[in-house]
């Protein structure tokens, strides 16, 4: 039987509408074998819970350079919890500054991705994270 | 090794061809024997190939057989004249230096004035307005849109109250002014001359620039609200209405800069750039304006990339398309009308997150390209610009740059210091040529908005961008600090904008409510509601709307109503 593919929602929360670093990580994660949904632009974290309720993800992958991640990143962690979605694995990519990043960890954010980070290394790490 | 056959160049739109081979004269065939195969025996060449950025091969030498048939007097030319390979002015920057014009704005509409005054006070010698994301999307402040956003990527502007303080103490008719607004770039100009009118300014005199460029929203940077007619129609309406009272203001500044960072090649950019401004006079024309009244007061904006010589021939070969087209497709008589102005700001996807003072080296480098290609405004990234917005610290830096180069290195002392170059003038007729294929591709879809319509440039771009990414990954391109000469970082102190601004500005908003009049505010936006399901030029009712302070909110709200709103069909 076929191993079951990684599910990934790809998503653009907030207003800003710079997707080039989404699009690229969508079709990298596609390239290395993930199954993934990118929810196109300026989405809510009620809409993004929902995509990732309903398309049952293992991981999400938020990109956020508009600086407005200390507001939507809580609101998504805690409809994710109210949602029963406490397996999914959350990453964030775009513009974080160092000193805010203790924080999104410690809310339940497993990684953030600077700019600079390869592909391999965020398909490196979903692969060790969820061991397959 | 060596090329003995005989060829012309031919077109390379996606460099993944070798550099063509072209006719060697005897002495060329002499030194390849006798001095160039002895040093390739002993070391060769560090890579197989060269290429640009964008990926066009660049052969080890360029001599005139590279440019066979050119003719000085036909492909040069002289500065001022067509085909302005050479610039649009006879003495560039000998006679005037380019405007030296940063992208600012953060906060609340005092923080951001604060900024515009301190670069003034250095020496920046124009203005150049960043927005927010709510006000950039046509959403107040208060918007439950907007929280997390406000003040955070640009100044927070809900209204002319807004923008009176923006510009408090700052006189419009002796500084020029950008505005770096797209959906509702009608509105905010609107606010900017009514902020005029009540200082006294001449409109006649006022000059600046409102990006004002929605094509490039759909293409790449996303920032769209309406639907493409619609929103075209908007656009249309500031040129007529530019054209009648602001002569001296730029109602558009066609955009390639977004289009690049999103990460289309340079022909790409230069390509869809250009076609743009060819739609834009096409809508023009139907709409029944004089080419050559309207078209002078068109301006653009490219980016200022790292491949040095790519940009500067980028910047020459736009000049040359820009004339040919104005002449051959719309038969355009005014020299105005040809000669094509533009703003380049320095690459900012290309500063690094890691070592950030290297990006200091790289901005400088930019602005060098600029300068050479014939730029008329720059504007310079700062250092920290991976992180955050500029600190007044890395803005100043930034300002410097142009100011020594500009004062400094001496390449202001003549005109096109590069022309002549056997190597710039074949890349300009090559980034030509490459541009030319695509501007005639999109003519054959009927034009850049059918191109749109089918996602052909978002597919483009997105492509080049993956491809460009896989190189970065494979060490194929080599990002110093990031791939290669990586070093254990120093956290740098950064802008932080916090939640403050948006408290600030929903108090102002409830006050601004509570003062104005809600039934005078009302008749007006009915006015427009109904002026924008006819075909009247919406600038009159959309000045009479925001002199009622109607919010942007409240105008873009009144234009959804009427021109709904659109999504685009994501391309990954």
């Amino acid at each position: 039987m076929p191993e079951k593919k990684i599910r990934v929602l790809i998503a653009k929360p907030g207003l800003d509408g710079h997707d080039r670093g989404a699009k690229i990580i969508a079709r990298a994660l596609r390239d290395a074998g993930m199954e993934v949904i990118y929810t196109g632009l300026r989405q809510t974290p009620e809409m993004i819970a929902s995509a990732a309720v309903q398309e049952d993800v293992d991981v999400i992958g938020l990109s956020i350079l508009s600086g407005a991640h200390n507001t939507i990143c809580p609101q998504l962690m805690t409809l994710l919890r109210e949602k029963g979605m406490n397996d999914v694995t959350v990453l964030v990519g775009g513009i974080i500054p160092e000193a805010d990043i203790p924080a999104m960890k410690q809310s339940g954010i497993a990684e953030i991705f600077l700019p600079g980070t390869s592909t391999q290394d965020i398909v490196t790490f979903i692969h060790k994270r969820l061991a397959r | 090794m060596s090329d003995k056959v005989k060829g012309t160049t031919t077109t390379i739109t996606t460099g993944d061809a070798p550099a063509p081979s072209r006719e060697l004269s005897a002495q060329e065939r002499a030194w390849e024997e006798n001095t160039l195969r002895p040093t390739l025996e002993k070391s060769p060449e560090r890579q197989k190939e060269f290429t640009t950025i964008s990926g066009y091969p660049i052969r080890r030498l360029y001599t005139p057989a590279d440019l066979p048939g050119w003719d000085p007097n036909r492909d040069l030319g002289y500065p001022g004249e067509p085909p302005y390979t050479r610039g649009i002015h006879s003495t560039m920057h000998r006679g005037r230096l380019w405007t030296m014009r940063q992208f600012a704005g953060f906060g609340t509409a005092e923080d951001t004035n604060q900024r515009f005054r301190y670069l003034l006070a250095q020496g920046q010698t124009g203005l150049s307005t960043a927005f927010d994301l709510p006000t950039l999307m046509g959403y107040d402040s208060d918007h439950p849109l907007s929280e997390g956003e406000v003040g955070k990527c640009g100044v927070a502007i809900s209204s002319l109250a807004d923008m009176e303080v923006l510009f408090d103490k700052i006189p419009l008719a002796n500084v020029t002014t950008s505005m770096t607004i797209n959906s509702p770039a009608a509105v905010i100009w609107a606010m900017y001359l009514a902020v005029a009118e009540q200082q006294g300014a001449d409109w006649k005199k006022l000059s600046g620039t409102l990006q004002n460029d929605i094509l490039k929203e759909y293409i790449a940077q996303k920032e769209y609200i309406y639907p493409p007619e619609p929103s075209m129609r908007l656009v249309i309406d500031t040129f007529e209405f530019g054209v009648k009272n602001t002569p001296k203001f730029n109602p558009i500044s066609i955009s390639g800069y977004h289009i690049r960072e999103a990460g289309s090649t340079a022909i790409q950019e230069l390509a869809f750039t250009l076609r743009d401004g060819m739609e834009y006079v096409e809508y023009g024309m139907r709409r029944g304006l004089d080419v050559d009244q309207f078209v002078p007061q068109l301006s653009f904006f490219f980016n200022a990339h790292n491949d040095f010589f790519e940009e500067i021939a980028k910047y020459r070969a736009a000049r040359r398309i820009w004339h040919k087209a104005m002449v051959e497709r719309y038969g355009a008589k005014n020299p105005r009308t040809w000669a094509l102005r533009f703003h380049t700001q320095t690459a900012g996807c290309s500063l690094t997150a890691q070592q950030p003072y290297n990006n200091v080296v790289r901005t400088a480098l930019q602005a060098m390209a600029a300068v050479l290609g014939g730029t008329q405004s720059l504007h310079t990234n700062s250092l920290d610009e991976a992180w955050a917005l500029p600190t007044e610290f890395a803005a100043t830096i930034a300002l410097r740059t142009q100011q020594i180069i500009a004062h400094e290195t001496g390449v202001t002392n003549t005109v096109d210091p590069l022309g002549g170059s056997y190597f710039v003038e074949t890349l300009t007729n090559e980034v030509e040529r490459g541009a030319w294929d695509y501007i005639e591709k999109i003519d054959a879809m009927g034009g850049m908005v059918p191109a749109i319509e089918r996602s052909y440039p978002q597919r483009e771009i997105a492509e080049a961008s993956y491809k460009y990414q896989v190189a970065v990954d494979k060490k194929e391109k080599i990002i110093v600090g990031v791939n290669d000469y990586v070093a254990p970082e120093k956290r740098l102190d950064i802008l932080q904008i916090d939640e403050s601004v948006a408290r600030r500005q929903a108090e102002r908003l409830s006050k601004l409510r509570a003062d104005r009049s809600k039934a005078e505010v009302d008749r007006r936006l009915n006015a427009l509601r109904k002026a924008a399901e006819g075909k009247d030029n919406l600038m009159p009712f959309l000045f009479d709307a925001v002199k009622s302070y109607a919010t942007v909110g409240e105008i873009c709200d009144a234009l959804r109503q009427v021109f709904g709103t659109y999504e685009e069909v994501a391309i990954t």
